[in-house]
This record gives structure tokens, sequence and C-alpha cells, in this order.
């Protein structure tokens, strides 16, 4: 379909102001506010969504450049009768604390761990080619463009290393 | 119903430990998580409020001065802006914490580089983000304002001052003598959710969904900014994204978009830029500090000094506490402490997580090690002869003492290798690794605070307070003690925070929330469990509940009888908080990597043993910890405001240049949370555990730098420019 961005499922009209972002489409236009501002400059990963499988920051990109594309936010990976395996794991693990940069954590670590299952190497992976290893390091270098100012982290790691080890599911 | 309990006594009876319902201090999920993990939390922006306008806030840009003229026409014709507000009931800083009173006001005086001076209002925000940009500003600066802290003669704070004995004296006689300076650069809070606020009004009363820490004093603080009375104002802050201070008092887009609300009769949200909240919100003050320790031949002290300097605007309250542990933390008899405050012209500084002990701490315990050494006494073995009998500046006891145990039990978790130590024992190719320590000390505050409980006729229970949670974890704590004393499971207990219509508290900040409300809803629950027990025919103190029932098997819903059961709780502290020192305490230990050519320094594990009186949730509470480890790791490694010389600005005002620890910064961190119960800190017997978790951690990895390479540094944060100018050849 033409003229409208696909979000979790549902098309929606692209914003008539060219200058809406993604992130304040999703926040404002759609009422989507499981996605966050934290920054508005891609410093801080709080408004972390899946456009097309990839996780992008959504503040960096405006609506009007996502004619047709499929984007996947917070709502969309689980509710509360539903909620997804990384959800459950962040939970249980108290993988957050304010919960405010929770959802992109989510979101980045939901499509981070397709990019590991895909043999996209990090800076932390030991070679460039075959299998990557799910290690504690290497979540930690792919998910630092998530910020979690209480300092969850510990917990976030325990989260999602229990979810790539099959987990909550 | 209200309950009013003053406390002048310990109270020791230590009742919750002797409740059937065995829920209080288990690690529950947060009752809230769902929401946060699922997006459907909504925090002060979030909320759908038809016809909203959306406001832009504009800042000054000079240091010093006055605005001439601000030409409306240059934006008013630009599509969709509705207006400009340059009211001079503008708040042009934040309240600090606990202010009460209405912060500056009067936005055409600037008194620093970035001060909010005027508010644009559009249909949308990318209208009101544009105009707000094209506002044409007239200044008329006065030049000269002072700006650099180390340039001006500094205020001393008379009440932090102390002379006892002859310290100079200690010194010269001292077998061993310590006598360093220290300095440590600016911090930001840095919460997530930048300061937020949706004003709207109806008919005279106004209601205004905000991001804030402590809504009792923030309605008093909003209704002298307005000149309105607090019954006709209404604040909900049901989700705070994170506070750390900076949301202690009302800031600037609160009183802004209250009046902007007024002004075009319409709602309107103002959400501050990162940049905006980064410049106009707090700062933590740089410090200055001399340290200076005098100890016998076994390590013992005789003399302690600690003197700092901090700074802030004129006008400012506010002096970063940096000696706030100093007083009591360590003995030795004859001591000097002072601290003064320079007045400049950069941005408010005020509260940023544990005010005082994050920066003091971190001086004192590097301090310490150089001590250590220098009397041939491991670093553990030396805190634990130095810790007091009683407060060493005034003669109290303290309220209970857990350091020697967190150091003792820390040690032996962390695998601490005791005795004689020396820099540089282990490489790994490129990389020196080594070990550090230091001690964990942050005072204990307490409030007067109100909460009500129904136990409702279903046989469920509402606990509704103002009390906020910034995920401190009230929301869970605070089910957890009521469904504790009432003997139901915690899910079965609703808890409603946040709302200044619920019964009044302190609010979130100096660690006292959950002390404090936390007292309020016990008091409230030990009254309902009088009248149950006056039903039963038992004292309330024989009365056991567990599982929505009596020891013999009556149901709370055929006791109630089909009546709602609502008790209003009123916890004030009394003379406890005269009587006693007290404090939470606690140990840090840290393994770092540091490497030889870049000075680039990595923490490998840290662990943190704490003492903190009663836990209340070992999940949230271990997490509290951790949040402040990794906030050490930042004050140690990464963290650091810088002004512009020549105007006083601040210039990494945003998360790309401001360096907090991300995921990779952060190892393996272990928390003990060490066993104690502590009467004199509240009647539940617990104490804050909000910011003891960074008060000292950034001196152990300091420590585990000179312990790993033999470079001795004086100035946090540990940068590997710093790193490599101390390295040794």
């Amino acid at each position: 379909m033409s003229d409208t961005i696909t979000v979790n499922g549902t098309a929606n009209p692209l914003p008539d102001d060219p200058r809406v972002s993604l992130l304040d489409f999703l926040r404002h236009d759609i009422g989507l506010t499981g996605t966050k501002k934290g920054c508005d400059h891609g410093q801080c990963g709080a408004c972390t969504v899946i456009v097309n499988g990839i996780r992008i920051n959504s503040c960096l990109t405006l609506a009007a450049m996502h004619e047709g594309d499929s984007v996947t936010t917070i709502e969309g990976l689980g509710t509360p009768d539903e909620p997804s395996a990384l959800q459950r794991a962040f939970l249980e693990h108290d993988g957050f604390q304010c919960g405010y940069c929770t959802p992109g954590q989510i979101c980045s670590a939901t499509a981070m761990l397709e990019e590991i299952a895909a043999g996209w190497p990090s800076d932390a992976s030991e070679s460039l080619e075959g299998h990557i290893v799910t290690s504690r390091e290497e979540i930690r270098e792919r998910m630092s463009g998530n910020i979690c100012r209480c300092g969850a982290y510990a917990n976030i790691v325990a989260a999602i290393e229990e979810v790539a080890a099959g987990g909550q599911s | 119903m209200t309950v009013h309990f003053k406390q002048d006594k310990p109270d020791n009876s230590n009742r919750l430990d002797g409740m059937k319902q065995g829920v209080l201090g288990k690690p529950l999920p947060r009752i809230e998580g769902l929401a946060k993990v699922t997006g459907t939390a909504p925090y002060a922006a979030e909320y759908p409020v038809e016809n909203c306008a959306e406001g832009v806030l504009v800042t000054a840009t000079i240091t010093r001065g006055k605005v001439t003229s601000i030409d409306r026409t240059s934006v008013l014709s630009m599509p969709g802006v509705i207006a400009v507000v340059d009211d001079e009931k503008l708040c042009t800083r934040a309240a600090q914490g606990t202010a009460n009173e209405a912060p500056m006001q009067g936005p055409a005086q600037i008194c620093y580089w970035g001060q909010p001076i005027a508010l644009v209002i559009a249909e949308t925000f990318e209208q009101a983000r544009d105009a707000a940009k094209h506002l044409t500003v007239e200044y008329l600066e006065v030049d000269g304002a002072p700006l650099d802290p180390g340039a001006v003669d500094p205020e001393e704070q008379d009440d932090e001052t102390v002379h006892q004995g002859d310290l100079a004296n200690a010194m010269a006689e001292a077998a061993h003598s310590v006598d360093v300076t220290y300095t440590t650069k600016g911090h930001a809070s840095a919460a997530m959710e930048p300061h937020s606020a949706i004003a709207q009004w109806d008919g005279n009363k106004l209601t205004v969904h905000a991001s804030l820490q402590m809504l009792n004093y923030n309605i008093a603080e909003l209704a002298d900014a307005l000149d309105m009375e607090e019954d006709n104002i209404r604040l909900i802050s049901r989700f705070v994204g994170g506070g750390f201070g900076s949301k202690l008092g009302i800031s600037e887009e609160v009183v802004a978009a209250a009046l902007a609300a007024t002004q075009i009769g319409r709602p309107v949200r103002v959400v501050q830029s990162r940049q905006q909240v980064f410049q106009t919100v707090m700062r933590r003050s740089e410090t200055t500090q001399r340290l200076r320790l005098a100890a016998d031949s076994n390590g013992k002290l005789t003399g302690f000094g600690h003197e700092a300097l901090v700074s802030n605007l004129p006008g400012e309250s506010f002096a970063e506490p940096v000696l706030q542990s100093s007083h009591f933390l360590y003995g030795g008899e004859n001591r000097e402490l002072m601290l003064k405050v320079a007045r400049i012209h950069r941005m408010t500084a005020g509260s940023v997580r544990a005010p005082g002990e994050a920066v003091g701490m971190p001086a004192l315990e590097g301090a310490m090690d150089v001590l250590a050494e220098k009397a041939g006494i491991d670093p553990v073995e030396l805190r634990l002869r130095n810790i007091p009998e009683k407060n060493p500046e005034e003669d109290l006891p303290f309220s209970s003492h857990k350091l020697a145990e967190c150091l003792k039990q820390g040690a032996e978790a962390f695998g601490w290798e005791c005795g004689l130590r020396k820099p540089r024992q282990r490489r790994e190719g490129e990389w020196w690794i080594g070990t550090g320590m230091a001690s964990a000390a942050r005072v204990h505050n307490i409030a007067e605070a109100k909460a009500r409980v129904t136990l409702k006729s279903d046989g469920t229970a509402l606990v509704e307070t103002d009390m906020t949670d910034i995920g401190t974890g009230t929301y869970t704590i605070l089910a957890q003690i009521a469904g504790e004393m009432l003997g139901l499971d915690p899910e079965q207990v609703l808890v409603e925070l946040g709302d200044t219509r619920h019964p009044r508290g302190p609010g979130s900040g100096g660690s006292w929330g959950a002390a404090s409300t936390g007292s309020a809803v016990y008091i409230a629950c030990k009254a309902i469990r009088e009248e149950l027990a006056a039903k039963t025919g038992a004292s309330e103190e024989e009365l056991e509940l567990r599982e929505g029932k009596t020891a013999t098997g009556e149901t709370l819903t055929s006791l109630l009888d089909g009546k709602d059961l609502a008790r209003e709780g009123h916890y004030e502290p009394g003379e406890i908080e005269d009587d006693y020192t007290a404090s939470g305490f606690g140990a840090f230990f840290a393994e770092v990597r540091v490497n030889h050519y870049t000075g680039e320094t990595r923490v490998d594990r840290m662990l943190g043993a704490f003492g903190f009186g009663r836990v209340l949730n070992a999940k949230t509470a271990r997490s509290q910890c951790i949040g402040g480890i990794t906030w050490s790791i930042g004050v140690a490694l990464t963290e650091a405001l810088e002004f512009d010389p020549r105007d006083g600005h601040l210039v990494n005002c945003d998360l790309a240049e401001y360096h907090v620890p991300v995921h990779r910064d952060v190892p393996d961190v272990e928390v003990v949370l060490v066993e104690e119960r502590d009467g004199a800190a509240s009647p539940i017997q617990a104490k804050g555990i909000g910011e003891l978790g960074m008060c000292g951690g950034a001196a152990a990895i300091a420590n585990a730098i000179y312990n790993a390479c033999g470079a001795r540094i004086y100035d946090y944060p540990m940068t590997p420019d710093r790193v490599l100018a101390a390295m040794p050849d």
C-alpha cells in the first residue's frame, strides 16, 4: 500500500508535515507512546524500533522516509496479556528500574539476537566468519547503543542471555 | 481515621519479622513491571489530552544581563504558532530539593547561559521547535561574570565547619600522614526521561502531569510560582523515567506549561530537549578537596582533615555537602572540616544522586588507600581499625553500624587477598591488572509521611500515597509491607502513587522514601490489624494473618462483613533524629585492567556489600545497588561536565559528549546484602539504599588502577590521558 506506514500490522497514513520524525509519528500521530524519546539525537537508544526487521533509532529518521515500510514497536512485540520471551525475562531479572529505556532495550535485544543468528559479527566477536557465540561480552557490545541510566545493565544482560539460551519461550 | 506516630525511641520490636505472610524482603518482580516492559506505563508527556498545544522553551545566549526585547512578530506569522510566553512568573531555574517555594522567577534577568527566557507555543511540536529557533531576542549583557570557582573568594558554610583539637600538630607528630588534594568534575543526573509537563485547566482547577520526585513539595513550589492556592492544583507523576535528584523540585517546563495554558486557554505540553535538560536543571558541582590524615604506627587515625570547595549560582542555598559522611565515618580526635562555596555564573548546582558522598567518599577513600600504603597495612584492615565507637564529633551513638561486617563479608565474597600490596604485580599482554577497595557510607534520611490503607470488603487492599516510584521499587515494596501486615499476597494489594489527591509524604529523594512512606503504610496496617484483632477477641500482637485468613481459619471477608476498613498512617520522626547518627554503610571491591600504552581502564568485576537496615525486596534492593555501582564506574572513569571558560556554558550537554556508562562498560556485578535491623532508623527498621551504592565505589576503581599499574591519580574521572600522565615508566 502506498502513502502509508505499517505499524504492528496496521497501515497508517504518512504525516502531512515532512519534519515529523518516525519517533514523533509513533508517539504523537498514532499514539503509540511505548517508544520513548530520551535524547532525539540517536544517542540513547530509547526510541529503538524494528523497521523491516532491522533495529533503528526512530528519532534519527523522518516518517516520510518510511512509505511502505513495516515497523514493529514494543506494543507489537507483546502485550500485558501475552508478553514476549524477552519481556518476561526483563520482568523476572529486573532488567529495568524506571522503565523509560526499557522498550528500546527490548526492541533492540529482539533484533540483536536475530543479527547474531544471521552471523553478523561485532567488535566482540572472535571471528568475522562463522557461528557467533552469544556471550555476555557479545551482548554488551551489541547493546551499547541503549543507555540505561538507572544502571540495570547487569540484569538486562542476564535477561537477554536467558532468552538467547532458549529460556522464557 | 488517621493514626499518628511520632518516633522518639528506637523500635527494636521487629514486628514485621513475626508476621506470617512471609512476603516482605522476598525478591518479587515489580508489580508495575509488566506495564513497563510492554510500553503501556504512561509517563508525564504521554497522557492523551484533547486539543493540547505544544510548547518549546527558548533559552538565553548570554551569561549575565537582561532581555531588552523579544520580537513576537518574528514568529507569530509562522505556521501554527499560537503565542509567545515571557511572563514574569516563568521560572529561570529548577527548585532545589525540599525548597517548598518557587525557584527564581523573572525571565528577563539572566544569570547563566542557557537560562530559559520564553516559551513558544504552536499547534505541533515541529512548528513550536522551528519558531523557538527563530524568535528574535535582544539582550543587554553585563560583562565580567565570574565563571571560575578557583578565581573568586568563596563563602564558608559555617554549619559544616569543625575545629576540634589540633590537626596541624597531629600531622606533625603522626607516624604516617597523608596530605593530598583531589578534584572531581561536575556530574549530570541524565535521567532517561526528559523533564516534561502537560498542564490543563478546568475552571480554576489546574491539573499538571509532570515528571517529579517530591509532589508534596512540588505542589507548594508550583502554587507559589503561580500565586495560587494548593487546593486548586493537582499534580500527577505515576511513572517517572528516572530522577537522580534532577526532579526533586519543579523545573522550568512545569511552570511554563501552566502559564501557557492560562494564556491561551488550552492544555499545553512542554518537553525539554535533552540539551535543555542538561543546561537548565541541575549540575553536581565540581569539587576541590584537601584530605589530611594523621595516623599512629598502627594505622589508627589521630587526625582527620577534609576541606572542600564547591560552587553555585548567586542566590542558591545548596552547596554540595561533600563532608557529609566524613563527619562520622572514621575516628581521629583532631579534626578540621570546612566547606566553601564559590559564587559563579554556571548553571544551577543541586542534587545529583547521593549529593555529598558521591564525590566526597571517592576522595576520602582514595586518601585512605594512600595511608594504607604508607603505613604498610592492608586497606581493609586499615578501615577496620578506624571504625569509631560513636560519632567522633558529637556525643552520639550510631543507630546501627555494619561497616565492619560489610568489609569482612565483601572481602570474602570478592576473594580479597589480605596483606601488603604492591602495584604492578600482574600483567597480561598490554594490560596491567589489579584490585582495589573502598568503604561506602551514606547518611540515613527520614521524614514525615502519610499513607492510606484500605482493606476492602472483598479481601483485597488499596494503598494510596503521593509517594513516587522513580525506578526505586516503591510500588512493590509498599505492596509487600501491606501484604505482610494484612496477610495478603502482594498481588491482592493495589498501590496508587504519584497523585497529590492522596495522603502526602516526602517523595523520592535522599533515599528516604521507602523508610518514610513505608513506615506510614506500616502504621496504617497496624491500626487495621487492631480493628481486626478486636473483632476476633485477640490482641493485635496475637493476631496471625496469612493468605487472607486468621490462624483459626476465619477469612478477612467474613471479619469485614461487607464493609471496607480504612486507616491513614502518619509517621513522624521524633527524637530518634537527634539522638543517633544513622547511616548506611558498605564496602566496594573492584578488579580492573589498565592498558599500558593507551591508559584505558576497563572494570573487569565489581562487588559491593551493603548494610542498610531491613531489606524490603531483595530483587529491587539489589538493583538499586548495582545501579549505584554502575554510577561509580561513571564517576571513576568517564563522567565530567565541561564548561566553556569564556561564557560558562555547559559544552557537553548531550549523551554523546557526556559519557555515562553503557552496557560494555559494566562488568559482572555482585551484591552482598548484609543482614541488619535498625530500629532507630524507622519503625520498619529500614534505611535507604538508592544512593549508598555509589558512595565510594569510584575510589575502589581508582585504588585498583594504582594497584594495577602504579598510576596514583588525584583527579576524577580517570580518563586515559590522566592515567597515561601518571603511569610510571
